[in-house]
């Protein structure tokens, strides 16, 4: 059992009084504290945290507004520009920045009342499946601590499983969030493209990066994503919410009502035999329930890997030109000139799959081979975009595992890239389309969780919510 | 010097970018103020301009309206669909490492600009013009062993205007750009102040014996229409000079030195950067609605070719057409009082004051067009009373120095200085009576034929009446007397 309750429990009990702030900050430092040995935190934010705190108790005191998320306590990957610490993005190279503004994420949670105590550990710039990459350490899977706890969200969902705070925010480009939410066992939503600000965060992929909560529940997701979603002057690639909002109603819909498709090259060759049983006794459950089940197919979803790997370090190596440095973050001090200052602070301060990633990103943006690649991935993008609105054409939702595996252990895709992309090959598609979906925990085998994923339209969030939080109670 | 006889051989080929510099508040993508003359420097930057992690550039509406006003200056309608491209190279004036111009999908295709060179009507095609931001400036203190960036500029939207490679000759590049200049004034694009570098010009330019292009040379960053035309005498000289002794002409960009008046070599092509050109994926597609662009057709104001042809109407010589259209508050006022149902008489009478006498008081600092008092009532009373004699046409000159200096009604300056006319017949006639007594001799050759004692009869008049007889009256009565 967690020791927090339902996120609007927590702020409800706070805005009568009945909880402190500061006492559920402290909670939150000492749980983060205790757990040290996992490495999901890279840094606490306790001093601003601790203020927020006693400032919203002596608001509630004065009987003043303090918002729907008053109190809680909440943990921002450390790809979020937040006030109170450093952000680092878990890279070398942006070691020692204090940001000069807060992404827009966090500045509506505040603004509700929410408090960030830390930030947590990911591969650094978002870049991996793991944590692994994280230029200062790996974080360790909360059921098994020889095991990784997925990423790049990694410490944003072992520090929700850790039971550390309510909710963690995590950023998800091709599958960051809902990955190590399944490894950890923890619910992990990634919103329609462009539903929450993108707004200062260390961006990775723009066309694919989002933003969203992971949480114990779905219910806690919905509360979060409420707050999170708007439109933003500060990012014009955001959208209008949906306007009933997101948190959930209590009259669900019928779940008989609903036409939901299974992918049928989600559930073939390259899945764990285990995780296959265990997706298929979860559809069995949703059967039982009176779900209307289908198998459907959408042919160019093994292209999307490739795809996706050609369009994103793409992206990425042009989001990394900006870290030179020249002006804030490291600057190498041994540079005698312009050049040498270029090319000893990016080598010493990025990683390898950073590197790795602006090579391959450089190379398909080249004249001569940007037809060849970039648009090519352009190409398979649209077809996808396309199979998936016919598909949605016939089905309400689609269904299928978050991973081919459970978490597997440190190190052992260490040396091998295409090993460690292989893990995204269920979660990429989802990004390229823009589409919103969830991972909710599914089970265990061998004690180590397995994550179900459903997908639903551009813009039907607050369907999918509803969706997710009957799918989690029958397969509970 | 290559002779004219050599030069004669070549033809010159000259494609012209312009950079034109947006007179919007803001920046091209973020909310700091696009204004930065005279600022101290990075005092206008945000987070955006900086680069900071996680900082999003929102594209400025009010650039793409001055986009779309541009494509409406120059002879075209703007594309309803355009994209934000990312350009990739490093340098430290540029903060995100890229910079976000139109390079796929351009807002402006097409166009074209009708110049005149030697009483001849030629047209300049454009190629596209595209909206980018600027970078900021790089400065790089004399003996010292750094360099300082000063960002305000960074950001600052830009359109780039693409020309064909249709001009021939540096008389026909300076006339083009001059007429960009005064069609992105016009049309409220930009403030093409030349000074602060709100227009530079880079200057393609090849030489051919036949009908196949040569390798052109990039001459880049000029910032006047001088320094345009002396650019591409040099670059003409230069590579017909190459090519006369057998050397090749080496595709490359050039710089241009104004103090030794001569292009100098700053990057050939092998060393020209990839630049790795990619769609913003943080900008949405500029997508363009029919009403948009109908909108701000509807409200495109006249461009110099229609103003110059109202000039044209009024039958001013030449040089007085030209700094009307090239001094828009003199012009605009012109048209003001045309629309006010001014005679055309008394509109050309003001016209040519604008273009002599104002325009010497603007020449010589004492007022600027901005400043000067134009009101239209001050102006249609002082011809009126200039066409019906009430002053002299000296004496109007006298009150509109006045008048546009100080302000005040021609009038009440009139009866100030002294100025009114005396065309009162009995007035005059003593005074004629008079002169005539004191002058026999005068009077006695007037009589005997000789016009020019009449002339000097008038003007012992004038010095009689203190400049205040209207002189072809007096002559009137002079005749009348002596008959």
């Amino acid at each position: 059992m967690s020791q927090w309750s339902a996120i609007a429990d927590i702020a409800e009990k706070v805005q009568k009084g009945e909880l402190k702030a500061e006492n559920l900050v402290a909670q939150a430092l000492k749980t983060i504290e205790d757990n040290q040995d996992f490495s999901a935190v890279i840094a606490t934010i306790e001093d601003r945290a601790k203020e927020r705190a006693i400032e919203i108790d002596n608001r509630v005191e004065r009987n003043e507004a303090v918002g729907r998320l008053a109190g809680v306590p909440f943990i921002a990957k450390d790809n979020f520009l937040t006030f109170g610490s450093e952000t680092t993005a878990a890279s070398n190279i942006l070691k020692g920045f204090e940001a000069p503004y807060q992404s827009t994420a966090i500045q509506r949670l505040e603004a509700e009342g929410a408090i960030c105590v830390a930030k947590a550990n990911l591969d650094a710039f978002a870049h991996g499946s793991s944590t692994e990459n994280s230029d200062f350490m790996t974080t360790k899977n909360p059921h098994d601590k020889t095991k990784v706890p997925g990423g790049s969200s990694g410490g944003s969902a072992a520090s929700v499983i850790l039971d550390m705070a309510p909710f963690a925010l995590g950023t998800d480009t091709g599958g960051s969030i809902r990955l190590p939410a399944a490894f950890c066992g923890a619910v992990g939503y990634k919103p329609t493209y462009g539903l929450v600000s993108r707004s200062g965060v260390v961006a990775m992929a723009s066309s694919t990066d989002v933003i969203g909560p992971l949480t114990r529940t779905v219910e806690d997701a919905a509360v979060v994503l409420d707050v999170i979603a708007a439109k933003d002057a500060l990012d014009g690639t955001t959208i209008e919410p949906e306007g009933d909002g997101y948190a959930l109603s209590p009259e669900l819909s019928a779940l008989s009502s609903k036409k939901i498709g299974v992918i049928k090259e989600y559930m073939s060759d390259g899945i764990d035999v285990k995780v296959k049983a265990q997706i298929e006794a979860a559809i069995t459950k949703l059967k039982d329930a009176g779900a209307e089940i289908v198998e459907v197919s959408l042919p160019s979803l093994p292209l999307a890997l490739a795809c996706y790997y050609i369009i994103c370090p793409a992206e990425v190596s042009s989001n990394l030109s900006r870290y030179d440095g020249q002006r804030y973050g490291f600057s190498h001090p041994e540079a005698k000139n312009l050049d040498d200052s270029y090319n000893l602070t990016r080598s010493e301060g990025f990683g390898t799959e950073a590197k790795r990633r602006i090579m391959i990103g450089t190379y398909v943006l080249s004249s001569g081979y940007y037809d060849a690649y970039y648009k090519k991935a352009q190409q398979v993008r649209t077809k996808l975009i396309d199979e998936f609105n016919k598909t949605f054409e016939t089905v309400d939702f689609l269904l299928g595992p978050t991973a081919p595996m459970t978490a597997f252990e440190i190190g052992k895709h260490a040396n091998d890239p295409l090993e460690m992309y292989l893990t995204d090959i269920m979660t990429v598609a989802v990004n390229l389309v823009g589409v919103p979906a969830i991972s909710i925990p599914a089970g265990k085998i061998d004690n180590m969780p397995v994550g179900l994923q459903l997908i639903a339209p551009q813009h039907k969030d607050r369907d999918l919510l509803g969706l997710a939080s009957q799918v989690e109670r029958i397969i509970a | 010097m290559i002779s004219a006889e050599i030069r004669k051989k070549y033809t010159v080929t000259i494609g012209i970018e312009c950079h034109v510099q947006l007179k919007t508040k803001t920046k091209l993508f973020s909310a700091a103020g696009n204004d930065s003359r005279e600022a101290a420097p990075n005092t206008h930057i945000s987070h955006i301009d900086l680069g900071m992690p996680g900082a999003l550039p929102v594209l400025n509406e009010a650039a793409v309206e001055l986009g779309m006003k541009a494509a409406f200056a120059l002879g075209t309608t703007p594309q309803k669909f355009s994209e934000f491209d990312r350009k990739h190279y490093f340098y430290p004036d540029l903060p995100t490492g890229y910079q976000i111009t139109q390079f796929y999908h351009p807002i402006i295709i097409g166009g074209e600009v009708r110049i005149e060179v030697d009483g001849q009507e030629k047209i300049v095609k454009i190629h596209e013009a595209h909206l980018e931001a600027d970078a900021g400036k790089s400065i790089h203190p004399p003996g010292k062993d750094y360099s300082l960036v000063d960002l305000n500029r960074a950001g600052t939207p830009l359109l780039e205007i693409v020309s064909e490679p249709d001009m021939h000759s540096a008389e026909e590049a300076k006339v083009y750009a001059k007429e960009l200049y005064l069609r992105m004034r016009y049309a409220g694009v930009s403030e093409a102040n030349m000074y602060y570098g709100n227009m530079r010009f880079d200057v393609n330019l090849s030489v051919s014996t036949n009908d196949v292009l040569g390798t052109r040379s990039e001459t880049k960053n000029l910032n006047s229409f001088r320094s345009i035309e002396r650019a591409i005498e040099f670059e003409t000289e230069r590579q017909i000079e190459l090519f006369e002794k057998g050397e090749k002409v080496v595709q490359e960009t050039r710089g241009w030195d104004d103090a030794k008046q001569r292009t100098f070599t700053q990057r050939s092509k092998e060393e020209a950067h990839d630049y790795r050109y990619m769609p913003d994926p943080d900008i949405p597609p500029l997508v363009l609605s029919d009403e948009m662009i109908e909108k701000v057709r509807s409200t495109m104001p006249a461009l110099p070719g229609e103003v110059r042809e109202k000039f044209m109407g009024l039958q001013l010589d030449s040089s007085s057409v030209d700094t009307l259209v090239e001094e828009m508050p003199a012009g605009r006022f012109v048209l003001t009082l045309l629309d006010s149902g001014c005679k055309t008489a008394d509109v050309k009478r003001v016209a040519n004051w604008l273009t002599s006498e104002v325009q010497a008081l603007v020449a010589n600092d004492k007022i600027s067009w901005e400043t000067a008092k134009l009101d239209v009532a001050n102006f249609k009373q002082l011809a009126e009373m200039t066409s019906s004699n009430k002053v002299s046409s000296t004496g109007a000159k006298a009150i509109l120095i006045d008048m546009v200096q100080i302000g005040g009604s021609p009038a009440e300056i009139a009866e100030a200085k002294n100025l009114l006319q005396v065309s009162d017949e009995d007035e005059i006639n003593d005074i004629v009576k008079q002169v005539l007594a004191e002058n026999p001799k005068a009077a006695e050759d007037v009589r005997n034929g000789e016009a020019k004692a009449i002339g000097f009869l008038v003007g012992q008049i004038m010095k009689a009446s203190k400049g205040q007889a209207n002189p072809s009256v007096a002559q009137d009565l002079i005749k009348k007397q002596l008959n």
